[in-house]
């Protein structure tokens, strides 16, 4: 047990998760829920019906003014262009030299605001970096005190979450939003998650979470919703191989190492960390992030070590068994020439090398 | 919730002395802090399990757990059962899901073990 010196927050829902029994851990400075229960019966109600995740410790960012475009164009280097209102665009804070910030969700409310859902632990880092480039005629606003955040995921939550707003749903498309209502309260409904399942985040004030907590939960009885916790939330991004900071991506991995070339747009015009990001597409990257199943008998977790023929090669990112597959996967970045699919690779469990093999990466996709 | 008869350490293991032999296992509270548990890593027959070191490691889907021998002596069983049911482990921790029996050397330091009262209250049940 580490003692940190600042207290841990709470979401608005801790004395719910409480109340529930949850076994709550530390997660990026806050006092969060791991499981309910049962971990795997969580995981698998998301993947088989659904699942209410309290994701309240997540970050908001607005920015607001004439020029809040050209800052965040500037700062992400997704193609911000594209958006249209009403729409969200996974995305990036990158250092000059091409690192990772944070990994965001940028939603374009209109042409004069843009809100940002970013991760509960670089809330600040990621509003200091925004505020110190931002030479424009826009206001940069941490504002994640005013939210909570819901997420509302797996196959039945389209149905869960209709009985409770009037705003047609089936309407939203992946990656889309709307502001309306739920429950009566006013809400940002996302198109969104982060497990691989039709799914909803939804943003509104804090004084309603428990009360929108009980109703979907209550909503999505006749489903079998379950309560689901940050471990589940790992298994489930996991096995959709979505990058968590701190783990596939930091500030010294860049996003074309983390197979996250789609969010880098080099024809648009210029955007920080583009000339670092140019080169090392010109020279080629060195790392890459694969996938792996181990074969031998162990599980390959975060932090362990990869060797490739007795010769140390790489790391793993994240690892852990798969509720849905049955086997123990992961990630990890390895030298570009290795991290290749059907390459067999050992990962050092507790000092022993244990055999697995690289694998495409998504591990799962739902079929649609 | 735990039996008067074991005896229990503070890295939340058990162990129950019939004769010369002790079985071990983990506690409730173990494998409820720990959550659903997916793997088993236990000695092999003939190994020397030292009292407070390391005799295997429990797995949840989360995290890894050292199990710490709570006496010394020579692993003369192994619960094999656990190698393909882990979540025994979460069933029925204090009976079916033991995990290694030993031949105690020294019997005595069981004595410096918590018995049931003073390991409930070192756990806050």
């Amino acid at each position: 047990m580490t003692e940190s010196a600042a207290p841990l927050k709470q979401t608005p829902l801790y004395a719910v998760h409480r109340r529930l029994g949850a076994k709550m851990v530390e997660f990026g400075g806050w006092e969060m829920p791991v499981h309910y229960s049962s971990l795997l019966e969580e995981h698998h109600a998301v993947r088989r019906a659904v699942g209410l995740f309290d994701v309240s410790h997540m970050g908001e960012i607005e920015v607001r003014g004439p020029e809040a475009f050209a800052l965040l164009d500037y700062l992400t280097p997704n193609a911000l262009s594209r958006l249209s209102n009403g729409q969200a665009q996974y995305s990036a804070l990158l250092y000059e030299h091409g690192g990772f910030v944070d990994d965001i969700l940028v939603h374009k409310v209109s042409d004069t605001h843009y809100f940002l859902c970013v991760n509960a632990a670089n809330q600040e880092k990621d509003y200091q970096h925004m505020v110190a480039y931002n030479k424009f005629d826009c206001e940069v606003e941490l504002s994640s005190s005013r939210y909570a955040q819901l997420a509302i995921q797996g196959p039945k939550s389209m149905a869960t979450l209709q009985k409770l707003t009037a705003t047609d749903l089936q309407s939203v498309r992946y990656y889309h939003f709307v502001d309306g209502e739920v429950c009566g309260v006013p809400a940002r409904i996302a198109r969104s998650g982060y497990t691989g399942e039709v799914g909803f985040e939804i943003y509104f004030a804090p004084e309603h979470a428990e009360g929108l907590w009980g109703q979907i939960l209550a909503a999505g009885e006749e489903f079998g919703i379950r309560p689901a916790g940050l471990g589940a939330r790992n298994t489930l991004r996991l096995e959709c191989a979505m990058a968590l900071y701190g783990h596939e991506i930091t500030a010294s991995i860049t996003p074309l190492e983390a197979c996250l070339g789609r969010i880098v747009k080099f024809e648009k015009r210029d955007f920080l960390g583009r000339t670092r990001l140019l080169a090392q597409r010109e020279q080629g990257v060195r790392r890459q992030l694969t996938g792996f199943e181990m074969t031998g008998r162990g599980i390959g977790r975060d932090g362990y070590e990869i060797f490739i023929d007795g010769v140390p090669a790489g790391w793993v990112t994240s690892g852990g068994p798969s509720p849905t597959l049955g086997k123990n996967i992961g990630l990890c970045y390895l030298p570009a020439a290795q991290a290749q699919p059907a390459q067999t690779i050992q990962v050092m469990v507790r000092n022993q090398p244990v055999d697995a093999v690289t694998r495409p990466i998504p591990f799962y996709k739902r079929a649609s | 919730m735990y039996p008067e008869q074991f005896k229990y350490t503070k890295e939340h293991e058990w162990v129950l002395v019939e004769g010369d032999t002790g079985t071990i296992g983990i506690t409730h509270y173990a494998q409820n802090e720990l959550g659903d548990i997916v793997y088993v890593d236990l000695p092999k027959i003939g190994a020397q399990a030292e009292k407070g070191k390391t005799i295997g490691s429990v797995e949840s889907v989360k995290a890894v757990s050292d199990i710490y021998s709570p006496v010394s002596g020579e692993v003369i069983a192994v619960n094999e059962t656990l190698v393909d049911k882990p979540e025994l482990l979460n069933q029925d921790p204090h009976g079916a899901a033991w995990l290694v029996k030993v031949r105690l050397s020294s019997p005595a330091e069981i004595n410096e073990l918590m018995d049931a009262p003073a390991y409930q209250n070192y756990i806050g049940a």
